[in-house]
């Protein structure tokens, strides 16, 4: 056969190198505030809110960072074994924390430090699970904020699980699925695609793209853009500027409103960086220049809506001079709860492992409990 | 009194729990229409919906993971792995997650899930469906591990294992579920995880579960004629153990067989050796012998019968037992 012949129609094309779009948003982009603070419109999205709820949301924003920076700075002094900085990710968790309704149930990664602020989980309960007091720390119930999930995309799966078991109920809640660029390569998180698709179920799945899973850049997990994704698996995606908390609230609104109306499922890729390191065990400075921090800084999400503010006349210096009183205090409190956060009794290793008990656990409790008290000094005051 | 098969008892315990309960719902590959490949969800997706009978996309992470969440809302799912050897694609979610949420939530999660998997070999099919997992669950905290071995302990135990707020992954014997027996409903069934003597003897302690169970009965019966009286324990729960029902009978008898289908080294048999030989070393005979599968992926078919104990190798043990 001529070599012709086997180049011909039934031969594919070289892959293209990835595209561009992969990394850098075009008009696809959802904003409402510009980097520099200007109010923009969009034709499918838009947000009206009170004065006062405009300032919450920057409040928010500022105290959520000064939690980080905080359990950051106790990390370095050995309070906590690890953390997880949320800094640059701000705006994406507040923004879609907030478009939360009471009923609404959220299931984050170990990074949503801003979504667990805005269900109102005590961030030393975050701490608590960091400093390695617990594996957990809060009611998910009491909250609807699930435990923080360390397997990557897990969570994902029992999201989209519990909006199965929404519509079962009848009921009008909707759910949301944090997770990141990484996991968007995780077979569990294509799996949730596939059966939120196919049952149609009330779940958004929220990915704070923030360029980096460690230390590996978006394009070793893709080769189009992770919105884009969605649409391979039957449900719409949309690609919002992750550091326009503004644009994040009116797209997790709108997706939250599509998946209570039985519409199901929808993708939302925050398009954010993760300005910090992955954890404080990482350094970052071996794999991405300096000159991506300087460009993404200038996109910082709490500068363009304080710069917003201003330009509104929606607050003054007095507001600003408040919210940062309100985060030293925060902050403060924080220190002070890590540092006085008591440590689990031995026995406590058995505690709930089962809800029913186990002859096994009990007879292992037993076993330690005997071992421990033959170090209590005894009634002479000495080791037995 | 009705003759019911293993698979139909397992069926029948399947409908009493969901007419006693409208949060147990059915999730698996073919459990609908189908009634799973081997029948044992039949007739229960045209009696209790589509939406508690969920033919559910191939997919078995997506499984347990869908599964964890609907327990999470409230709902107590009883999920159907259909081959012993597809339950790893799941493997993460049921050893990472699902065992392990009540602990990280010290105990405001419970996870109420069964997890339905046929296992173990004797049916003449191809690699994946003949293979006996049970350590690697059983080795999870977490967890508890259920095999019944007879069509009323399959009734009962699946209805115990449903009820039970923790994760119970329950194999089923599959090449034991055409096996009849009289099923009186209205029996007391003893707990989940009591192990049983069901045949007594004197001589030696055969301990086996799942569809070994049979085997050592056979192996005892054949003993029998040949004057030797062996007592044989259906273990039913291999985590936990009923570790006083095994000792006391190691105690009356001073030499232990355990057999299983799985692989002897670091299987179940290894647990029980091990505690056995520290709790009752005074009262040994001889050392605790294991049959069980051997140190090989599941071999092809035709080798099964090779590979597989059977009555003569339960009796080789035994032999073996008594000339210490």
């Amino acid at each position: 056969m001529p070599e012709s012949a086997s180049a011909g129609p039934l031969s594919f094309p070289p892959s293209p190198a990835v595209p561009s779009s992969v990394s850098t948003p075009g008009p696809e982009l959802v904003q409402l505030l510009t980097p520099e603070g200007e109010r923009v419109t969009h034709p499918d999205y838009d947000v009206h809110l009170g004065d006062g709820e405009y300032r919450d949301l920057y409040r928010d924003l500022v105290l959520v960072r000064r939690i980080d920076v905080e359990a950051t700075a106790l990390q370095r002094q050995g309070e906590l074994g690890i953390w997880a900085s949320l800094l640059g990710q701000e705006a994406a968790q507040v923004g879609s924390g907030r478009a939360l309704q009471p009923g609404d149930f959220a299931f984050p990664t170990y990074r949503e430090h801003g979504v667990a602020w805005c269900r109102g989980v005590d961030p030393l309960k975050l701490l608590g699970l960091f400093r390695g007091v617990s594996n957990g720390g809060w009611d998910p119930h009491e909250h609807n904020f699930n435990l923080y999930t360390i397997i990557i995309g897990s969570q994902t799966l029992h999201a989209t699980g519990y909006a199965m078991g929404v519509q079962r109920d009848g009921a009008e809640d909707a759910v949301v699925a944090y997770f990141g660029d990484g996991a968007s390569s995780q077979g569990d998180v294509n799996e949730a695609f596939i059966w939120a698709s196919v049952f149609n179920a009330p779940v958004v799945f929220f990915c704070q793209n923030n360029q980096w899973a460690i230390s590996e850049p978006l394009e070793r997990q893709t080769r189009i853009p992770l919105y884009l994704r969605a649409s391979g698996f039957g449900f719409p995606g949309v690609r919002v500027d992750g550091n326009d908390v503004l644009a994040v609230l009116a797209v997790t609104r709108a997706a939250l409103r599509r998946a209570r109306e039985g519409s199901g499922p929808t993708l939302i890729e925050a398009f954010t960086y993760r300005m910090g390191a992955h954890t404080t065990s990482d350094d970052p400075t071996r794999y991405r220049l300096q000159s991506d921090l300087e460009a993404w800084k200038l996109k910082d999400p709490l500068e363009r809506m304080k710069a917003f503010l201003y330009k509104q006349q929606l607050a003054d210096a007095a507001f600003f001079a408040e919210v940062e009183q309100a985060a030293d205090e925060l902050a403060a409190r924080v220190r002070h709860g890590c540092l006085t956060m008591a440590d689990p009794e031995p026995l406590a290793i058995f505690d709930a492992v089962y809800a029913e008990g186990s002859s096994l656990i009990d007879e292992e409790r037993e076993q330690l409990a005997a071992y421990l008290a033959a170090f209590e000094p005894t009634a002479e005051g000495r080791s037995s | 009194m009705a003759q019911v098969t293993l698979g139909k008892a397992i069926n029948t315990g399947l409908r009493a729990a969901m007419e006693g309960d409208s949060k147990i719902v059915i999730m698996g590959e073919d459990v609908g229409k189908l009634g799973g490949v081997f029948r044992v969800t039949d007739g229960l997706q045209k009696d209790f919906g589509e939406s508690r009978v969920i033919d559910t996309p191939l997919s078995e992470s997506g499984i347990i993971g869908t599964a964890i969440g609907m327990a999470l809302r409230g709902y107590r799912p009883v999920c159907e792995i259909q081959f012993d050897g597809f339950v790893y694609p799941a493997y993460d979610q049921i050893v990472s997650q699902l065992a392990k949420i009540h602990y990280r939530s010290n105990g405001l999660c419970p996870m109420p899930v069964t997890v339905r998997i046929p296992y173990g070999g004797g049916i003449g099919a191809v690699e994946h469906h003949s293979e006996s997992p049970e350590a690697y669950f059983a080795h999870t905290a977490g967890l508890k591990v259920v095999s019944p071995s007879n069509p009323v302990d399959a009734y009962f135990m699946i209805q115990q294992a449903i009820a039970c707020n923790d994760p119970v992954i329950f194999f089923e014997p599959k090449r034991r579920y055409w096996e009849k027996a009289d099923l009186d409903m209205s029996q007391t069934p003893v707990g989940l995880h009591d192990a049983r003597i069901v045949r007594p003897g004197s001589d030696v302690t055969v301990v086996a579960y799942g569809p070994m169970v049979k085997t050592a009965l056979d192996a005892a019966a054949a003993a029998e004629a040949e004057g030797r009286d062996l007592e044989v324990i259906d273990l039913r729960s291999m985590s936990p153990i009923d570790w006083p029902v095994l000792l006391g009978s190691v105690r009356k008898t001073g030499r232990l067989v355990v057999v299983h289908e799985a692989s002897v080294f670091l299987g179940v048999g290894a647990e029980i050796a091990a505690r056995v030989s520290e709790r009752a070393f005074y009262s040994l005979e001889a050392p605790v012998l294991r049959v069980g599968g051997f140190a090989t992926p599941y071999p092809p078919s035709r080798l099964e019968e090779d590979y597989l104990p059977d009555l003569d190798r339960v009796l080789d043990a035994v032999d073996r037992a008594l000339a210490f």
